[in-house]
């Protein structure tokens, strides 16, 4: 009962959170200098036609009254119209949404892998040099945010050795015969291996360079947590048994350990998925958000207000999903 | 166990005052620029474009590390750059911690709907892509040093409110606080004199941080072409400039980028060796 009464809760300072975000962004952006209808029409054209298309984009009313039209149709699912590419924001949006995705997916796989890799392997071969390099790795990545590794990516194994693409998402000569975008996916679905190749070739660095932060996070915690968990009876009850230090390690600690890792990698998740703005506009991967910096670079509204709301609904799904997981996790939060 | 410990300390001495003697020289390099930069960071000369700096072939050795596609000194350009670099560090961080821990110390102190309205402004702003956030900002405040200060304020208070929220509501329960308004203390006087010195090392460190933060923020604004005017001399528009060209002239990017590297490093190090510093279990 507790529970459901918690979860109920949670969706309610969702929605409010999602309304603040709508909110905020609908009115900063209408304070936006320049006129994005006149930017769109030729140098030709006259008041009347710029008054006929501001009317014909809703503009012309007050910004509350705009604000009631938008949110009623946001409801329904028609977030308008784009003004520089004059195609319905939804459309556009689901377009760009796939390539976002992969590439964060991606670089939590990598992450998570090299993250516990490193944590293992540090409390395996602890009080040795490894492990002290391995400190010291962490606290260099975790200095540096996503958007300097990318650049320094991109001089190691762009240009120094150049290993993998530095721009774009997929090799643009090549015939697609892709009928979603998600093209990561379908590549592997249709057995194209030469594609699923040029395609990680693309997004390997991108994706490394949103990894790196994390994984470094995730090394630190879990080999804490390790670090603790060591200490404990039963763990030296396996070791009495006569079982190996790596199996200890494995089989006996890391299932322990592992919880408080799990939850702060869903926290720090909806960072990663922020910083693939920056990201895919160094990498020049056209993703959600190449096009979000597109779009209020061209002053187009609705599209910015749809892209933003998207992004919003993902970090607050995300971080839902990672409290409903600890919860069924955790038992003493399910009995409470 | 003990030897670890003064292991520890060593370590986190060196990396201290490695950090804070790097800070330091791009410090004066900035508020000597002038004298320091061997050329005029605006100077074009489009004949003398793209040269390399002063070890490889083709080089003109008073370039010393190079010029970028309009002939304007490299080296010059960084010297200049840091002044932007470090003014955007201390205004914007000491405004965005300022701002931040009193809403922080605010919420977790007085508690009730203080807390509930300052909690939920921070769940809504951590809500927002923060790039995404900044650049709409930009876009809507127009370009300029007042703008990315203003941007990185309004974005970043947050990080502040949500850990001086924890620390002062920690350190609210304690006895220590109970006796003081037993004594007859005030609300707001027990918040100044008992909560906020002891969580002054944390907004110490939050700002330290935040110094870099507040660096790669400007960086990035640059790198989007959003942040000054694109003939003044930024890291973030240097880097956006050797992006474009990095085949060509890779020293465009390599020494502005380092540059910021090493600032954001000394930043973040400085940060984390104030924070053992701080911290009563290693001390």
């Amino acid at each position: 009962m507790r529970l459901i009464k918690a979860i109920l809760l949670r969706l309610v300072t969702t929605a409010v959170t999602l309304f603040g975000v709508a909110l905020i962004v609908f009115f900063v952006i209408r304070v936006v200098p320049g006129n994005p209808i006149a930017m769109m029409l030729p140098p030709g054209a006259t008041d009347a036609d710029v008054a006929r298309l501001t009317a014909l984009y809703g503009l012309d009313k007050s910004i509350p009254t705009q604000f009631l039209i938008w949110s009623t149709g946001v409801l329904r699912g028609d977030f308008g119209v784009s003004i520089t590419n004059r195609q319905p924001v939804l459309a556009l949006v689901l377009d760009h949404l796939p390539a976002t995705l992969e590439l964060s997916a991606l670089a939590l796989f990598i992450a998570v892998f090299l993250g516990g890799t490193a944590a293992l392997i540090g409390t395996r071969l602890r009080g040795t040099r490894v492990e002290a390099a391995i400190d010291v790795g962490n606290g260099m990545a975790l200095s540096v945010p996503d958007f300097l590794w990318g650049l320094v990516l991109i001089l190691l194994f762009g240009v120094l050795m150049p290993l993998f693409q530095i721009s774009g998402r997929i090799t643009p000569s090549l015939t697609l015969p892709f009928s979603t975008n998600f093209y990561l996916v379908e590549s592997v679905v249709r057995l194209r291996f030469d594609l699923t190749r040029d395609l990680l070739s693309h997004m390997i660095m991108p994706a490394m360079g949103l990894a790196i932060p994390l994984a470094a996070i995730i090394s630190q915690l879990l080999k804490q947590s390790l670090k603790e968990v060591m200490h404990l009876d039963y763990v030296a009850l396996a070791r009495t048994k006569g079982y190996g230090e790596t199996h200890v390690i494995l089989r006996e600690a890391l299932p322990n350990a592992v919880l408080p890792t799990l939850t702060l990698v869903g926290v720090q998740f909806t960072f990663l998925i922020g910083g693939t703005v920056i990201i895919e506009r160094l990498f020049s991967f056209e993703g959600l958000g190449n096009m979000a910096i597109d779009a209020v670079i061209n002053r187009d509204l609705p599209l910015i207000q749809g892209i933003v709301i998207l992004f919003a609904v993902i970090f607050t799904a995300v971080n839902l999903l990672v409290d409903l997981c600890y919860a069924a996790f955790n038992p003493r939060l399910r009995h409470g | 166990m003990g030897d670890g410990r003064i292991q520890v300390r060593r370590s986190a001495g060196a990396r201290l005052w490695l950090s804070a003697g790097w800070l330091l020289f791009v410090t004066l390099i900035a508020i000597f620029a002038p004298w320091a930069a061997p050329k005029d960071p605006l100077a074009q000369d489009l004949f003398s474009g793209r040269l390399p700096p002063f070890w490889v072939q083709g080089a003109d050795k008073t370039f010393i590390l190079g010029t970028d596609s309009l002939g304007r000194d490299v080296l010059s350009r960084i010297i200049f750059g840091a002044r932007i670099a470090l003014a955007v560090a201390l205004i914007a961080g000491t405004l965005t911690c300022l701002i931040g821990a009193t809403l922080g110390l605010l919420a977790g102190f007085l508690r009730g709907w203080v807390d509930v309205v300052i909690s939920r402004l921070i769940d809504i702003w951590m809500a927002f892509p923060p790039v995404l956030f900044s650049v709409l900002l930009i876009a809507v405040l127009g370009p300029g040093l007042f703008s990315i200060i203003l941007a990185i304020v309004v974005i970043d208070w947050t990080r502040f409110a949500r850990v001086i929220r924890a620390e002062a509501m920690g350190q609210g329960a304690m006895d220590y606080v109970a006796a003081a308004q037993v004594a007859g203390r005030s609300r707001l006087g027990t918040m100044l004199v008992e909560i906020l010195p002891n969580v002054l090392p944390t907004i110490v460190v939050l700002l330290t941080l935040e110094m870099g933060i507040a660096v790669i923020v400007e960086a990035i604004l640059s790198f989007v072409n959003l942040s000054i005017s694109t003939d003044d001399p930024t890291w973030g528009g240097m880097i956006a400039e050797g992006r474009t060209s990095v085949h060509q002239a890779w020293w465009v990017l390599v020494f502005p980028l380092v540059t910021l590297f090493l600032t954001v490093l000394a930043f973040s190090q400085l940060g984390e060796g104030l924070k053992d510093r701080f911290d009563p279990v290693l001390r």
